[in-house]
């Protein structure tokens, strides 16, 4: 057989994905995070622990995860984790969001204006539109950070 | 076709009465290895099930007119030839149900609950499909039985001693185990299981929700005291599944639902309960089902059962010639009794990764735990990818599956 068999799916996954599935970036505990959250997509086998630690503003220090699953949403939480952090968290919200529709619709009518350079960094991850079933692998991360930061709601400082 | 077909199975004819198999996918045959989760339907049964509707459709057991009575006539001969088709001495030891899962709560509500004692024990294994373990869990917790994990062994087969370790107390009251893996293939020795928990004074029920497609089971030679299995899976409708019980059990059982058909009096104060198996077929059954699960034994057994066991028998040998030759590639278990399931891992790639390069191709996997996320523990894996195998595979499509395997780990490498 010909080598191409899966050319076309370079689409979903472009090099910046493989390259964060084998190699995720802020893959670690974080000791000292102020949230944190647990991700999982029981039918897939996709499972994260997420790490958030804020700064006295409100605004996200730093954010790392760990876990296993496929190469999408390894790639997924590599990627936000990088992205969020410096964001304040209704910022992070915001990106979570614009995120969901651009995995489910492969457009993001919102995605301009302050937060236009970070989504063009999760942009690569747009092709899952195409992969129903995997839509829900690209966005538990993002699932996962909202939980993160909902959970300690009562102490939230400033935003 | 290429390969060696078993000559007794007329593969392209069989293929041909499947149409959906004519079906194309993203512009490429449709390679279906996801049997094992529901199977296709033939033309046979989808006739049958329509036929049905538009000539002899009522409901059943309660008109007295010609068409509630033949529908009743339709549907009670399907109850005949299930028994026909598992061997039952008496077609009253078969109940209709929705499928494997609610036959299992049945027997886990009506016995485990309804003649199990608190401080007995149910013995499942380690390779279960959750459909046979969590009801297990929820009679253990509302009726304080015991529930005991029989352990399975590093190539994926029922750890017979630890088995009788675990009836050794005679606390045992029921042994609850899969007749054939869905992730293993592994199929367990059914007669000996059923001796060894008689033995112990324990009844046994087997999940035969992947046996009964793949072999010829005969429920008395191996002397089940339950047998289940979903019709789905045999080339049948969805919606239907079939408790077989033996009617001294189905005599001291209490029923499971309550409701129409299961009564033989009704009274505000209290009711009679039909006799069995009507007693635990509360509500209209499902009937245009049960003709479809007809139609699928009579199909099935027009081919013959020896047959399409020679044929699985050639699929399995020819995947187990590709599929551990392919580099990564690990399969989970190596029974010796097995049949036409494979579950495997790459190393360069997650299942769901894999399943989504091989669906590209055309090809039909499952990827996840398969609703046995407990096994998959046991194997120390976070998930797998399964092909499954069905009456109308092609040695053909376990090349496919092989060849782009292997493309698939250059993918990711
Ligand atoms: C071994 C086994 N048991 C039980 C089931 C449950 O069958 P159903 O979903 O039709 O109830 C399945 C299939 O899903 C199975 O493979």
């Amino acid at each position: 057989m010909s080598g191409g068999l899966f050319d076309d799916l370079r689409d979903l996954y472009q090099e910046v994905i493989l390259d964060h599935g084998r190699k995720p970036r802020n893959f670690k505990r974080l000791d000292d995070a102020d949230r944190t959250a647990r991700g999982d997509n029981p039918m897939c086998g996709d499972r994260m622990e997420l790490f958030v630690k804020l700064a006295p503003d409100g605004h996200i220090e730093d954010a790392a995860f760990q876990g296993r699953g496929c190469a999408i949403s390894m790639a997924s939480a590599s990627l936000m984790t990088d992205t969020v952090k410096g964001k304040t968290q209704a910022q992070a919200r915001l990106m979570g969001e614009n995120f969901r529709a651009l995995a489910m619709t492969g457009v993001c009518p919102e995605c301009g204006g302050e937060i236009a350079d970070d989504m063009e960094r999760l942009a690569p991850l747009s092709g899952v539109h195409d992969f129903p079933s995997r839509v829900k692998c690209a966005t538990l991360a993002w699932h996962t950070l909202n939980a993160a930061l909902d959970g300690g709601a009562k102490e939230a400082s400033s935003e | 076709m290429d390969g060696p077909i078993a000559p007794w199975l007329n593969l392209d004819a069989v293929r041909a009465d499947f149409p959906i198999l004519s079906e194309k996918v993203r512009g490429k045959p449709f390679t279906f290895l996801d049997s094992g989760a529901s199977a296709q339907k033939p033309r046979q049964v989808i006739g049958a099930m329509v036929r049905m509707m538009e000539t002899a459709y009522a409901n059943v057991h309660r008109g007295a007119y010609h068409m509630s009575e033949q529908a009743t006539e339709a549907y009670e001969l399907s109850r005949v030839a299930v028994a026909t088709f598992l061997n039952a001495g008496d077609s009253r030891e078969i109940i209709f149900t929705g499928s494997s899962t609610n036959a299992i709560n049945l027997v886990a509500h009506s016995y485990g609950r309804g003649v199990m004692q608190p401080g007995q024990a149910v013995v499942i294994s380690e390779m279960e499909h959750h459909a046979n373990i969590v009801p297990w869990q929820m009679a253990r917790d509302a009726h304080g039985l015991e529930l005991r994990v029989c352990r399975i062994t590093d190539s994926g087969e029922l750890d017979l001693d630890d088995l009788a370790a675990k009836l050794a107390d005679g606390r045992v009251g029921l042994v609850a185990v899969t007749h054939m893996s869905n992730v293993l293939g592994t199929v367990t020795p059914a007669a000996q299981i059923a001796r060894m928990a008689h033995e112990a004074g324990a009844k046994v029920l087997f999940d035969g929700s992947q046996a009964a497609v793949h072999r010829r089971v005969d429920v008395r030679e191996i002397d089940a005291d339950f047998y289940v299995f979903t019709g789905h899976k045999l080339y049948g409708p969805t919606g239907i599944g079939v408790l077989y019980a033996k009617g001294a059990l189905q005599e001291v059982m209490p029923p499971f639902l309550g409701g129409g058909d299961m009564i033989s009096e009704v009274s505000f104060e209290r009711s009679v309960w039909a006799p069995y198996p009507a007693k635990f077929e509360a509500g209209t059954p499902p009937i245009i089902e049960a003709i479809g699960l007809h139609a699928a034994i009579d199909y099935v057994n027009a081919i013959g059962m020896p047959a399409i066991e020679a044929h699985e028998r050639a699929l399995v040998d020819r995947a187990m010639a590709r599929l551990p030759q392919i580099e990564g590639v690990t399969l989970l278990g190596r029974a010796q009794d097995r049949g036409g399931v494979f579950a495997f891992a790459l190393d360069t790639a997650h299942a769901h990764d894999v399943a989504t390069l091989l669906d590209r191709a055309g090809i039909a996997v499952r990827s996840g735990r398969h609703c046995a996320e407990p096994l998959h523990e046991r194997f120390g894996v976070e998930s797998t990818c399964r092909a499954s195998f069905g009456l109308y595979t092609t040695p053909a499509e376990v090349d496919l599956l092989a060849d782009a395997l292997h493309q698939a780990r250059e993918f990711f490498r």
